[in-house]
């Protein structure tokens, strides 16, 4: 009984050590991993299909006057799923490796707001893409007339910490 | 100050209560990896334990159920102080995809105070990690708000901040 002991002692002697240095050293993760989806304004043209297609309505358009769109992307609640990389038809946004996200206040850190200008239409006089700006604006998340959190009007009273 | 007086009691051992409330085990199976041997939390002085009344932290994973919201209270109250409140995940952190669901309060700070957020769906294990060192002071948060906005007389964009 004792050398089966002394054998598995040894077999934990000889993988020898396993942890990984991770917070001290990087660590970089794999080829097809998707971290935080990164914007590239300058390329954006505001024509909306990342708010289309975002399954956590996590992307928002409101047209703030005639020609400024503004694209909020509330990215705590991203799920990294890189369907907005995949359907931007400028490549804007790209799926980058970082997923050091933790911070001690997400809901603002994570925010990213641009504001794009756009051409108007000399009908309605709203923002348009010109390709096809007919079917879009039927999207969810298309012109949203308020930007929306999740727990915003949650009817429970949040407890207080010790600090306040 | 809280925050500091926290990072000193908590630098030589944190325990940690780890709690479901609603997530889809994702996140679960995230943190227990952070505990074996190859990630190796227990190097923090984290140490998993079975009963609030034994923990310093709450992981709380999951978007909170309307259902779990009583229990969850009564769990953070159980919590002896000082105490911290980590959200992991997206859904945790700001109601992930179910941000506006019927049934869904939508992120944990609509109900209990957080301390720190690691968002991702699920995080991975080096980005809680991250988070358990950006909370013991050890790295740096690498999140920052973004606004931007484009104007057209210029090439490039320009940082803004409008009131949100
Ligand atoms: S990665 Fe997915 S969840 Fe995140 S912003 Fe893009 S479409 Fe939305
Ligand atoms: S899909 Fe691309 S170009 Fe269109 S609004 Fe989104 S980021 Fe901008």
């Amino acid at each position: 009984m004792i050398g089966s002991k002394l054998k598995e002692a040894i077999l934990c002697l000889r993988t020898g050590l396993v942890t990984l240095k991770y917070p001290f050293a990087p660590h970089p993760p794999e080829e097809d991993f998707r971290g935080y989806p990164e914007v590239d304004v300058d390329k954006c043209i505001g024509c909306g299909g990342c708010a289309a297609v975002c399954p956590s309505r996590a992307i928002m358009i409101q047209d703030i006057d005639q020609n400024t769109r503004r694209i909020v992307r509330l990215l705590e609640r991203c799920i990294y799923c890189g369907r907005c990389a995949e359907v931007c038809p400028e490549d804007a946004i790209t799926m980058t490796k970082q997923f050091e996200l933790s911070s001690d206040k997400a809901r603002e850190d994570m925010e990213v707001e641009s504001q794009i200008f756009m051409a108007t239409c000399q009908r309605c006089g709203r923002c348009y893409t010109p390709p096809s700006p007919v079917d879009k604006i039927m999207e969810p998340g298309f012109r949203d007339d308020e930007i929306k959190r999740g727990g915003q009007d949650s009817p429970y009273e949040p407890v207080k910490s010790a600090e306040e | 100050m809280f925050k500091k007086l926290c990072q000193k009691a908590f630098s030589k051992s944190l325990w940690v209560y780890h709690v479901n409330v609603g997530a889809c085990n994702g996140c679960d199976i995230e943190v227990i990896d952070v505990l074996t041997p190859y990630y190796d939390a227990e190097r923090f002085g984290i140490k998993l334990v079975a009963s609030p009344r034994h923990a310093d932290v709450l992981l709380v994973c999951g978007p909170v159920t309307r259902q779990v919201v009583p229990a969850v209270k009564r769990l953070y109250d159980a919590v002896p102080d000082p105490k911290l409140v980590i959200a992991i995940g997206s859904c945790a952190v700001g109601g992930g995809i179910w941000f506006d669901s019927y049934n869904i309060v939508g992120g944990v700070d609509a109900i209990l105070p957080v301390d720190y957020h690691i968002p991702g769906c699920p995080p991975r294990p080096e980005a809680i990690l991250h988070g358990i060192a950006v909370a013991l002071g050890l790295a740096e948060k690498q999140v920052a708000p973004v606004h931007l906005k484009q104007l057209p007389d210029r090439p490039e964009s320009v940082s803004i901040k409008t009131p949100v």
